[in-house]
């Protein structure tokens, strides 16, 4: 890999992809595309896909984690082996799933009215299939329409996007080789219509108005990706159900 | 002092401690931005490389550092090796159980390994001794060992004291590979002294450094690490609960404010040694 000399943005401000710096990845979200699920989803965020599967809200096993006063939660983000770039990744689950499955639990907890459910739990399954960059934001777009689908009662929608730093300039939704060789990543999660942030991550460099400057900019591509979470949805109830295709 | 440790915050305390935050009041009659005393002994571990213990109010972690010679990563294969591993462990409170990491540990030990790696605390390019086959590997390990909130600043700050007060042997390298040890020791190549600066919000009012029952209540967290410059160079929010962009915006300039002050204070303890 030669690394250094590898240009991340040209001077007339595109992308290694052709993109602008505040355009997200084509993408695609389906909601409803699994049979045994009682909610589920289906992401493309450029090269990423994801499958999100929810369960629940049912009874909590074991029984002893069950919450009084409220709906248990779980996630599991996972990759699957071969959606990775590098060597195959071990099927066991890494320090990063474990980190990102609790960030993400996280940010889709604020949404959800989870003392409507007391003494219950609700599962959610990420699987990604295919990884390029940002796959822990694009999980959280589909998870949060898996939810939906479930039925689950919930405040707003949760839209993720991730921003990050190239070439000195922030860039919306960074794809794998940008979030490698750039210099930060912000990964950001919210509800569109509270405008409340549920996921705030970062490393990197980041100045106070960069950081507020990424808020702005990460907002304004959430809208388009919320777009997308109603079609998804409202296709899913209007329109007979389709096998999605993972091409 | 041992007081009965709450797991679960009973409905009454927990109504009095949200109610008295609305009021601009702390149960330890802290301001909302003020930090607790902080306290930094280093060298606490004498087989370590550099150690240290934080206190923060009640809270107490201890960190060490352990160098050896080993392989380098192989995609980054001129530079030392930096890893961090904390541990929660039933020592420090009632709510920590035995048992494999569980997500709190690993969460707690990536945000600390970010903050330091984004901020190049130790310059790891400085660590390859014969690039490609022999660096230096820096293992730091936090444990809390009394829980009074706000693991992750003083985790940070411990981490930091220890990496501060890590001396290495120096090295000679003969042409044909052999690695000699003086008995001479250095510093680590420090480069950087990130803070970790936290705030829990608890309805609508933020408060920085909360203690373990302004945890138990509150509805989020959200951590910044700052470098010497100011920039931020690790985010994590944290909790059930959500931001508005106003918040995370206020918090971040409180951060920015007390960050040099903690910064201060870590420097004058690798001094003091």
């Amino acid at each position: 890999m030669e690394k250094a000399n590898v240009k991340l943005l040209t001077e007339d401000g595109r992308r290694i992809d052709g993109r602008g710096l505040n355009e997200l990845r084509k993408f695609r979200v389906e909601a409803g595309v699994l049979k045994n699920a009682d909610g589920s989803a289906y992401i493309e965020l450029g090269r990423n896909k994801i499958m999100v599967a929810v369960y629940g809200p049912k009874e909590v096993h074991p029984r002893h984690e069950a919450l009084p006063d409220r709906m248990l939660l779980r996630c599991r983000y996972s990759m699957l082996p071969f959606s990775v770039a590098d060597e195959r990744k071990s099927p066991s689950p890494t320090r990063r799933e474990v980190e990102i499955s609790k960030v993400i639990r996280e940010a889709l907890e604020p949404a959800i009215f989870l003392e409507e459910y007391p003494r219950t739990s609700t599962d959610v399954f990420i699987e990604v299939i295919e990884a390029d960059g940002s796959t822990r934001v694009a999980s959280i777009t589909a998870a949060a329409v898996a939810l939906a689908d479930a039925g689950i009662p919930m405040k707003d929608l949760v839209v993720g996007v991730s921003i990050g730093k190239i070439e000195g300039r922030l860039a919306i939704d960074l794809s794998g080789i940008e979030d490698q060789r750039g210099e930060g990543d912000m990964p950001i999660a919210l509800m569109p219509r509270l405008n409340e942030i549920t996921l705030l991550q970062a490393d990197g460099s980041f100045s106070r108005d960069e950081i507020a400057q990424a808020l702005q900019m990460v907002r304004e591509a959430a809208i388009k990706l919320y777009e997308e979470q109603r079609r998804a949805l409202k296709d899913r109830y209007s329109k007979l159900p389709v096998e999605v295709e993972i091409t | 002092m041992s007081e009965k440790v709450y797991t679960i915050i009973p409905a009454p305390r927990r109504e009095t401690i949200r109610s008295m935050i609305k009021r601009g009041e702390r149960v330890d009659g802290r301001g909302p931005d003020q930090y607790r005393e902080l306290k930094v002994d280093t060298g606490i571990a004498g087989n370590a490389d550099g150690s240290a213990k934080v206190s923060l109010g009640h809270t107490k972690v201890v960190a060490g550092v352990k160098v050896s010679l080993g392989q380098p990563y192989p995609d980054a294969p001129a530079a030392g090796v930096l890893i961090v591993h904390a541990e929660l462990i039933p020592l420090a409170s009632p709510i920590f159980e035995p048992g494999p990491p569980d997500e709190n540990d690993v969460e707690l030990a990536r945000v600390i390994d970010r903050g330091l790696r984004s901020a190049s605390a130790i310059k790891l390019e400085d660590m390859s001794v014969i690039p490609g086959k022999q660096v230096w590997r820096v293992f730091v390990d936090i444990y809390p060992i009394d829980h009074d909130g706000n693991f992750i600043d003083a985790s940070g700050l411990a981490a930091m004291a220890a990496l501060l007060n890590t001396r290495v042997p120096k090295l000679s390298v003969t042409p044909d590979g052999t690695v000699t040890r003086a008995e001479e020791k250095v510093p680590l190549p420090i480069n950087d002294i990130p803070v970790f600066v936290t705030f829990a919000k608890i309805g609508d009012v933020l408060v920085v450094d909360p203690c373990y029952e302004e945890e138990l209540v509150m509805d989020a967290r959200v951590t910044f690490a700052i470098t010497k410059s100011g920039n931020v160079c690790a985010i994590q929010k944290g909790g059930r609960g959500s931001f508005t962009p106003e918040e995370i915006l206020k918090a971040l300039d409180t951060a920015q404010r007390l960050a040099p002050e903690l910064c201060a204070q870590l420097e004058a303890a690798a001094h003091r040694v």
